[in-house]
C-alpha cells in the first residue's frame, strides 16, 4: 500500500499538473486568456443560464395540428375524387382521427376503396358493409409526420432566432415533441417569444364575391370558402370586419425568396419577392382576376385585402396593412425564416437577469470558500498533521473537480455550486475513514508503518462501498433529473469521483513519502 | 508535534442496542407525525411542482409590499403570494397557475410585469421570471418521485449485492425513515418544496446510505472476527468503533452546508436546510435504525471469509 513505483508517482503528479493546467483558465480573465499562446487550454467552465443570466424556453410543438391539417386536406381530396368517380355519399367530415362518410349505395364500396386507395399511400381505407367509410392515416405516416414537423420546427426556430442576432443560442430537441431553447444574455425574451408564437403561414388568396360576409355568417357559406377576420378593415367599434375568403391559395409563403421591411408613402410596409415558380403562378392568377379583391392571409387573419389593379408578373410586391415599424420588421423576418409546420406553445420559461446571475455566482463562491475554510480548520483541529495532508488532498480535489467540469464542458448551475460545497464537505470522508482506521490500528499496538499500511488497505473497501452509494444517487440525478436536479447531480458525481481519486492516490503518496523521509517512531494522530 | 484533539475518546462504549426500543418508538412517532402533517398541512409546493408564475423583482428603493400586493392582486389572477427575498429591495411575487392552458400563463406574466413597472417605476429590475405550465409541472412531480424510488431501489440492490439481503432491509428502513422525516420537516414548517429540495433529498439518501454502509462494513468484519460474540454486543461494538468517523464526516458536511445556508444566497437556502436536517436524520437513522434492525432480519453468522485470529472481544464497559 505504501510503495509507489516511479511510473505511478509520475502518473499521479502528471494528473495533478494537467488538472491544474486545465482548471487555470477559470481564474484568469477573458482578456488575458486571449493573449496566451493557442496551445494552452483556454476553455472555462460552462456557466448555466441561472449564473450568467439568460432565458430558458421549453416549447411544445403542437404536432396534432399537423395531423389535423392533413385530415382536413384529405376531406377536400376525397370530395374531388368522389365527384370524379361519380359516387354519391353523405356526411363527409373529420371525426376524431379519421375522415368518415357514408355511401348512398353500399354497393359502391369496392369502387370507393379503389378510388381512395390511389389517393394517398399513407392512408388506410376501410369501407364497411353498411357503406360507412373511414379513412385514417396509418401509424407509420403519423409518426413520420410528427417527426418531420418537430425537425422542421427546430430549423425554423433556429432561423428566426438567428435573424434576431441573439448570440450563441442553443436550440435542441427534447423528448418527443419539445424544443429546448437556451438564450444566454437574454433576460427579457418577450420579442423572441412573440416571434415564436406565430406560425407565420402566409397565403395569397381571392375574396369570394358571391356572398356578403353577413350572408356567410348566416349559414350560406359556399363550399371552399371561409370567413376570416380582417385586421385592416375595422368597424366603428374597432373590431375586425369579417371577410369571405376562398380556401384555395393562389400562392403560399413557401414560394417567397425574400421579404424586407420598407416604406410606402411614409407607411411601414413589407416588400416581398417570389421564386420563379411562385412568380409565374402569381402572375397567372392576377392576370385572370384583375379587378377582383385578393386577401393576404397570415395565420388565419387577413392582413390586407387590396384590389388587383393590374397583373403582377414580376414576382415582386408589397404587403401594406396596419403595420408599425416593429411589426413590419417582424413580419418580414418571419416570412424570410419560413412558416412553422405547427403552432408552438411555451410550456416552461425561466429567465434570469444578469444581476441575479452575478449575485448567485458571488454568493456561491463565497459560500464554497467559507465551507472549505471551516472544513480545513475542523480537520486541522481533529487530525493535526494528518489533517494537513487531508487538506492538501481537499485542495487538489477542488482543482481536479474544476478541471473535470472544464474538460467535460459540463454546465455549472447554482445547484451545481451547492453540489461542489457539499462534495467539499464530504470529500474528507475517505481520509477520515483512513485516519480513524489508523488510530484503531495504533490502539491495537501496531507500529506506525504497519498501522498506516493496515489503515489504508482496510479502509479501502469501505471507502469504495460508501462512496458508491452516494455516486449512485448522483448519477441518477444526472440521468433522470432535469434542471436543478441535473445540474446538482453533475458536480456531485464528478466531485465524488475526484475525491476518491485524491484520497487513494494523492494523500497516500504524501503519507508514504513522509513515512520514508521522517521514519517516525510514533504517529501524530 | 501538535497532538490533535480527539472528538470522541478512544473507543466509546455506548449501549445503543439496549435503548433500541426507546429510539424505535421515537422514530415511529416522528414518522407518524410527519405523515400526519403531510395529510393535514400538505407540502408547500414551489412553482416547479405546482406550476404557475414566479417573478423576482428588485425595486429602485425599499419595496412597498402593500402597494405591490394591491396592484398585482387587482389583476384578477387569483392567489398572489409576496415574500421579501434577500434584501429589502427584493420581492418574490408568486401567482398561482392560470386557468386556460399554456397561453394564459404567458399573458398573465406580461400583465404582472406591466403592473410592477407601473408600481415601482422605470428603475425596476426583473431579476428572475419563471413560468411553469401545467404539463411540465406534472412531469416534474413524476420525475421527482421516480428518481427517489429508483434511488432507493438501486441502493437496495447495491447493498444486496455487496452484503446480504438481511442488511438491505435495515438500510431501506433507514432510508424510508429519512425520506419521511425530511419531507415532513418541509411540511411542518411549510418551507418551499421545489426541485432543489428533491436534489437534496436524493443526496440525503446517498449520505445516509454512506453512513449505514460504513457501519455495516464494520459489522460484517466483526462477524468474521468475533464468531462467538452475541449479536447485540457485536452491533454495539461496530457502531462504537465507527462512531468517531460517523460524527467527523457528518460534522464536516454540516459545516459545509451551514456555510451554504448563511452565504449561498436565498435561492439555495431551501436546499441547505434540507441537507442539514437530512444529514442529522441520516446519521441518526444509520446508528439507531439500520444497525439495530439487523437483530430482527435473521442475519446468518459465520460462514464466509477467513477468521482473523482469535482476538478477544473487548468487554463492553458501562
Amino acid at each position: 500500500m505504501l510503495f509507489f513505483p516511479r511510473w505511478k508517482v509520475g502518473l499521479i503528479i502528471a494528473t495533478f499538473a494537467l488538472g491544474m493546467l486545465i482548471a487555470l483558465p477559470n481564474v484568469i480573465g477573458r482578456a488575458t486568456l486571449e493573449g496566451l499562446p493557442s496551445w494552452l487550454p483556454a476553455r472555462q467552465v460552462l456557466l448555466g443560464l441561472d449564473l450568467q443570466g439568460g432565458s430558458h424556453l421549453l416549447l411544445e410543438v403542437e404536432v396534432e395540428a399537423v395531423i389535423a391539417e392533413r385530415l382536413d386536406a384529405m376531406v377536400d381530396e376525397i370530395r374531388l375524387a368522389m365527384r370524379k368517380a361519380d359516387i354519391g355519399y353523405v356526411g363527409l367530415g373529420v371525426r376524431g382521427d379519421a375522415v368518415t362518410f357514408t355511401l348512398r349505395e353500399p354497393a359502391h364500396a369496392e369502387q370507393t376503396k379503389e378510388e381512395l386507395a390511389a389517393l394517398d399511400a399513407d392512408c388506410d381505407v376501410v369501407v364497411g358493409e353498411d357503406g360507412v367509410a373511414s379513412i385514417t392515416l396509418n401509424e407509420a405516416a403519423v409518426t413520420a409526420r410528427r417527426h418531420a414537423a418537430v425537425e422542421q420546427s427546430i430549423e425554423i426556430v433556429r432561423r428566426r432566432i438567428d435573424e434576431t442576432g441573439t448570440r450563441e443560442p442553443t436550440i435542441q430537441r427534447q423528448g418527443e415533441s419539445r424544443i429546448l431553447i437556451q438564450l444566454p444574455g437574454v433576460d427579457d425574451p418577450e420579442r423572441i417569444k412573440g416571434l415564436l408564437g406565430k406560425t407565420a403561414k402566409l397565403t395569397f388568396r381571392l375574396l369570394d364575391p358571391t356572398v356578403t360576409p353577413g350572408q356567410a355568417a348566416a349559414g350560406q357559406l359556399p363550399v371552399g370558402s371561409e370567413l376570416l377576420p380582417s385586421d385592416d378593415d375595422l368597424d366603428a367599434e374597432g373590431n375586425p370586419q369579417m371577410l369571405v375568403v376562398r380556401k384555395r391559395a393562389m400562392v403560399g409563403g413557401d414560394s417567397l425568396v425574400d421579404a424586407q421591411p420598407t416604406f410606402q408613402q411614409g407607411q411601414p410596409v413589407v416588400s416581398f419577392q417570389f421564386d420563379s415558380a411562385g412568380a409565374r403562378r402569381f402572375g397567372d392568377a392576377t392576370t385572370k382576376n384583375t379587378g377582383q379583391r385578393m386577401a393576404i392571409v397570415l395565420d388565419g387573419r387577413v392582413i390586407s385585402a387590396p384590389v388587383i389593379r393590374e397583373p403582377i408578373t414580376g414576382g415582386r410586391g408589397i404587403i401594406s396593412g396596419s403595420f408599425t415599424v416593429q411589426s413590419a420588421t417582424d413580419l418580414a423576418l418571419l416570412l424570410r425564416a419560413g412558416a412553422l409546420p405547427a403552432p408552438l406553445t411555451i410550456v416552461e420559461e425561466r429567465s434570469v437577469g444578469p444581476g441575479l446571475g452575478a449575485d448567485s455566482i458571488r454568493a456561491g463562491i463565497t459560500a464554497s470558500i467559507i465551507a472549505v475554510i471551516l472544513v480545513v480548520v475542523f480537520m486541522l483541529v481533529f487530525y493535526g498533521f494528518f489533517g494537513v495532508i487531508a487538506n492538501i488532498a481537499l485542495l487538489v480535489n477542488g482543482i481536479l473537480l474544476l478541471a473535470a467540469m472544464t474538460l467535460l464542458q459540463a454546465t455549472l448551475t447554482l445547484p451545481g455550486i451547492a453540489g461542489i460545497a457539499l462534495t467539499l464537505g464530504m470529500a474528507v470522508d475517505a481520509n477520515v475513514l483512513i485516519y480513524e482506521r489508523i488510530r484503531e490500528e495504533i490502539a491495537l499496538g501496531r507500529t506506525p508503518i504497519s498501522a498506516i499500511e493496515a489503515g489504508y488497505s482496510r479502509a479501502m473497501a469501505t471507502i469504495i462501498d460508501s462512496n458508491l452509494t452516494t455516486l449512485i444517487a448522483g448519477l441518477l440525478m444526472f440521468g433522470l433529473g432535469s434542471g436543478a436536479v441535473k445540474g446538482f447531480g453533475v458536480t456531485l458525481s464528478i466531485g465524488l469521483a475526484t475525491s476518491m481519486f485524491t484520497a487513494v492516490t494523492f494523500s497516500r503518496l504524501i503519507v508514504a513519502t513522509w513515512l520514508r523521509r521522517a521514519r517516525p517512531k510514533s504517529l501524530p494522530i | 508535534m501538535y497532538k490533535p484533539i480527539r472528538l470522541i475518546p478512544q473507543r466509546p462504549s455506548i449501549r445503543f442496542i439496549a435503548k433500541r426500543w426507546l429510539f424505535f418508538g421515537l422514530s415511529v412517532a416522528a414518522t407518524l407525525v410527519c405523515i400526519g402533517s403531510l395529510f393535514v398541512l400538505g407540502l408547500n409546493f414551489g412553482i416547479d411542482f405546482r406550476g404557475g408564475i414566479l417573478v423576482e423583482v428588485r425595486a429602485p428603493g425599499p419595496a412597498d409590499l402593500g402597494a405591490i400586493r394591491s396592484s398585482v392582486g387587482n389583476l384578477g389572477l387569483g392567489e398572489v403570494a409576496l415574500q421579501g427575498f434577500g434584501d429589502e429591495r427584493d420581492v418574490l411575487v408568486r401567482v398561482q397557475r392560470q386557468k386556460g392552458g399554456e397561453e394564459a400563463q404567458q399573458q398573465a406574466v406580461a400583465r404582472i410585469k406591466e403592473a410592477l413597472t407601473a408600481d415601482l417605476g422605470a428603475g425596476v429590475e426583473f431579476r428572475r421570471v419563471e413560468v411553469v405550465g401545467p404539463q411540465v409541472s406534472g412531469e416534474l412531480i413524476q420525475g421527482g418521485i421516480i428518481a427517489v424510488v429508483v434511488a432507493i431501489g438501486a441502493m437496495m440492490i447495491y447493498i444486496w449485492l455487496r452484503f446480504e439481503f438481511q442488511f438491505g432491509i435495515g438500510a431501506v428502513l433507514a432510508l424510508v425513515h429519512d425520506v419521511f422525516l425530511t419531507v415532513g420537516l418541509f411540511s411542518i414548517l411549510q418551507l418551499d418544496f421545489n426541485l432543489t429540495v428533491v436534489a437534496a433529498l436524493l443526496t440525503v439518501l446517498g449520505f445516509s446510505m454512506n453512513d449505514t454502509v460504513v457501519i455495516f462494513d464494520r459489522i460484517r468484519e466483526n462477524l468474521r472476527k468475533y464468531k462467538q460474540m452475541p449479536l447485540p454486543d457485536l452491533i454495539d461494538l461496530s457502531v462504537n468503533e465507527t462512531l468517531s468517523r460517523t460524527i467527523m464526516t457528518s460534522g464536516t458536511t454540516l459545516l459545509a452546508m451551514l456555510a451554504l445556508y448563511l452565504f449561498g444566497g436565498a435561492v439555495i437556502q431551501g436546499f441547505a436546510i434540507a441537507m442539514m436536517w437530512g444529514v442529522l436524520v441520516g446519521t441518526y437513522s444509520s446508528v439507531y435504525i439500520a444497525a439495530p434492525v439487523l437483530l430482527y432480519t435473521g442475519l446468518r453468522r459465520g460462514g464466509t471469509g477467513p477468521t482473523e485470529g482469535a482476538v478477544a472481544p473487548p468487554a463492553p464497559a458501562g
